[in-house]
């Protein structure tokens, strides 16, 4: 019976792994590019569920129990509208230098972690009006016909125009509506998300207990890889994404708009990262630092799956979330109690933080039979 | 008559050989005068000029650029970006920290580091006894973070793991080290880390005139650091180094095996590390697991990007700089210095791609001529760079 109990709650971590891998794990596939703050963008799709709950409580008990069905796709939104912002701005002109990539996404997370401990409406207030006078500046300037050459200069005039005029809106907000107007919207502390009601009981089965929460992770997780499988596979974008991945240029040649391709994979790949948020934040507080505790989690499962193939990303997932789990609450060292050495060996490993150098090398050890992870990818073009 | 032909070439072979080994070492020896000099002036003057906490913390950054040498072999040069240096820097310096503990007076109550007996361990766990010597201790301060560089790069390179692949796992690498320390209270004291350093060598730790010894140490091995580098690059080693970076497959192909190669600047790359995180500690006075931080393992490589890849100097350039600018960040705005340290990872990678140095070399020495009226270098062919025709094609493309 704790076998089967222990299984399950490894099984309800692996489903939330593979929630957050699902995004890195597409993203990865298609695009080469290793997106360091996705972290992040889970940890704004449980705030986006956080302020969703907030709005809910607003409105009374009985909307209250259902505001799970507006987070979740909320999340969705918010997320993928950051993760459009970030492949515009920053990610598009690191295509084929995945190692910068990988630091510009780190400045990205930083920021981006940075942004929800000191949001606040004087910040708000300074971010929209830079937005307006800068790229509202440029599209004016956009319509001209030598706009090319007066990128530069335009730009040379704008930017600090724009940051000196949003921050000394900013600074003089704050200063007229004191408290109101600085006081942070979320704050460095973390915050908390209360499932509603139905989801707080568990099911159970005779001696069996089944939190509803871990279930309905599960099954969260369930309707996201069948969307994602039937979105590649049976829309007329999901096989541009396929194309792309199989072989980008051809498909350029072909008349595909694989800049629209990269923007949409992006932008589903934050998606879901704001779901996996919308997820976490059911089984903990919400904080700042709530995407980097899964980040190198969900890399590995990336790693171990292989490339670009969905399926091994499942199995890679569940995988590793169900052997954590088992080390880590020590249910393999309670079946092995009868051998004594067996038992020490894996009481040493019986804690959470343990069981991850445990896995650590167990990956390793994978890596040297299978490189390219459970399912590598065939083909010439693998190594280049 | 055939004699005479062999003889004549082989004196003006000779002759060449003179003449390029002088053209090859005058420029050397100006680096090796301006190197020199530069460290002597550090040594004896600059002490003199700095408060007590600017030096300390000079000292410290110039530890940390000899962290950044090691970070500019394996990713500048080698173009493999490990994001687990911290681990290597963490180890040199718990191997120099324990040695630190186990300073104990003879007539103490216990002969145990302190925090040992608060958790009711009564005997010596068996790692820390080879940490009673010294010598052993000045090993193991490179010698451990390089057989663990070794180790964890043969397994990786070995089945040609590579690009974000290796990052990745050197990422993952940090958080189990990271966890690894955290978790052993007993034995190396967990997250609190190991500080509170008395004696070393019989002087004592806190000390003007040993940190003064400790100072003029950091600068001689930085030094010696840069010297290691600059050979190691400049030669054949160098050149397989850069092969890797541009195209391993073809370096294979062409009869090498780069397992080998990366394997040793990995090693090396980490005992540098090692000396850099030993120095470091003796400096600060604590070690902890946050030395095996993540954010700590990227921020180095950002010293490195902002000097410049692939320049040695630009590796020592970056770690000061940004180290510099970071506690004033830090000191004038607490609250939100992270947007700056963001910022920064942006800008390097998006407008100063090849780091300071890298753009003074190319960028910035013609924007200089500029300004003195000199006509710019060109890389490509003069003729076609100053043809007016091409020119005025070039402004009509807009570019």
């Amino acid at each position: 019976m704790l076998f089967l109990d222990s299984l399950f709650n490894g099984v309800s971590i692996g489903a939330v792994l593979l929630i957050a891998a699902l995004g890195l794990a597409i993203v990865f596939g298609i695009m080469g590019v290793i997106n360091l703050a996705h972290g992040e963008l889970m940890m704004i799709g449980a705030y986006t569920t956080y302020v969703v709950q907030n709005g809910f409580k607003l409105l009374g008990d009985n909307w209250f129990e259902f505001y799970i069905i507006f987070a979740i796709p909320m999340a969705f939104l918010v997320a993928a509208a950051v993760g459009l912002m970030l492949e515009r701005w920053v990610i598009r002109y690191l295509y084929g230098r995945p190692l910068e990539t990988l630091l510009a996404t780190w400045g990205v997370s930083l920021i981006l972690q940075q942004f929800v401990r000191s949001v606040s409406w004087s910040m708000f207030v300074g971010i929209l009006l830079f937005s307006l006078l800068f790229f509202g500046g440029i599209w004016v300037l956009k319509k001209r016909l030598d706009f090319d050459r007066l990128r530069r200069p335009a730009i040379a005039v704008l930017l600090p125009l724009s940051v000196g005029i949003a921050i000394a809106a900013s600074v003089l907000s704050g200063n007229l509506f004191k408290l109101a107007f600085t006081k942070p919207w979320f704050g460095a502390q973390g915050v908390d998300v209360t499932a509603p009601g139905w989801l707080r009981q568990g099911l159970e089965l005779g001696s069996l207990y089944l939190p509803y929460v871990r279930l309905f992770i599960i099954g969260l997780t369930v309707v996201c890889v069948a969307g994602i499988y039937l979105f590649l596979q049976r829309s007329p974008w999901g096989l541009r994404i396929r194309a792309v991945t199989q072989n980008r240029t051809m498909s350029a040649c072909l008349g595909i708009p694989t800049q629209k391709v990269d923007a949409l994979t992006f932008a589903i790949g934050s998606g879901l990262a704001g779901i996996a948020g919308c997820a976490i934040s059911f089984l903990g507080s919400v904080g700042p630092n709530t995407g980097q505790n899964y980040i190198v989690d969900a890399f590995m499962v990336v790693v171990v799956g292989g490339v670009g193939q969905l399926f091994g990303t499942i199995v890679a997932a569940i995988a590793i979330g169900t052997v954590s789990y088992l080390l880590g609450s020590g249910t393999i060292a309670a079946l092995v109690s009868d051998v004594n050495f067996l038992s020490d060996f894996f009481s040493f490993f019986a804690n959470t933080s343990m069981a991850r150098v445990m896995v650590f090398a167990l990956i390793i050890a994978f890596l040297q039979v299978r490189p390219a992870g459970l399912f590598p990818q065939k083909g010439r073009t693998v190594d280049a | 008559m055939n004699e005479d032909i062999s003889s004549e070439h082989q004196e003006k072979a000779t002759v060449i050989r003179q003449l390029y080994r002088q053209l090859r070492q005058r420029p050397r020896l100006t680096e090796a005068v301006t190197v020199g000099a530069i460290a002597l002036f550090a040594i004896a003057i600059v002490p003199f000029f700095l408060s007590a906490f600017n030096l300390d913390l000079l000292n410290r950054y110039l530890a940390l650029a000899i962290l950044a040498l090691g970070i500019d072999l394996i990713w500048g040069y080698t173009g493999m970006l490990s994001l687990g240096h911290g681990i290597f820097f963490a180890l040199g310096g718990y191997a120099i920290a324990m040695h630190l503990k186990l300073q104990i007076p003879p007539d103490a109550s216990s002969q145990l580091p302190s925090f040992m007996s608060l958790y009711g361990v009564t005997e010596l766990p068996a790692f820390w006894k080879p940490f009673y010597s010294f010598p052993l201790t000045l090993i193991a301060v490179f010698l451990i973070p390089a057989l663990l560089a070794t180790f964890l790069g043969y397994l990786v390179f070995r089945n040609r793991i590579r690009g974000v692949y290796f990052s990745i796992l050197t990422q993952a690498a940090t958080i189990v080290f990271f966890n690894l320390f955290n978790g052993q209270q007993k034995l190396i004291n967990g997250t609190n880390g190991l500080t509170d350093f008395k004696t070393i060598l019989g002087a004592e730790v806190s000390n003007s005139n040993t940190q003064f010894v400790i100072y003029t140490l950091t600068v001689l091995l930085l030094v010696g650091a840069y010297y290691l580098c600059r050979w190691l690059t400049g030669g054949r080693f160098g050149k397989v180094l850069v092969a890797i970076r541009d195209d391993e497959t073809r370096l294979r192909f062409s009869g090498y095996d780069p397992t080998g190669y990366k394997v040793l600047v990995f090693a090396i790359s980490g005992a540098l590390a090692g000396i850099a995180g030993a120095l470091f500690t003796l400096r600060s006075g604590i070690i902890s697991p946050k030395a095996m931080d993540i954010a700590f393992s990227i921020e180095m490589v950002i010293w490195v990007a902002v000097g410049g890849r692939a320049t040695l100097i630009g590796a020592i350039v970056g770690a000061l700089l940004v180290n510099y600018s970071k506690s004033w960040l830090i000191s004038q705005f607490p609250d939100i210095w992270l947007f700056f340290q963001g910022g920064l990872f942006l800008l390097v990678v998006l407008v100063l791609p090849n780091g300071l140095i890298g753009w003074l070399k190319t960028e910035g020495i013609n924007l200089l001529r500029r300004l003195v009226k000199r006509p710019r270098y060109v890389t490509t062919y003069p003729s076609l760079e100053e043809d007016p025709e091409v020119r005025r094609e070039r402004e009509n493309l807009g570019n």
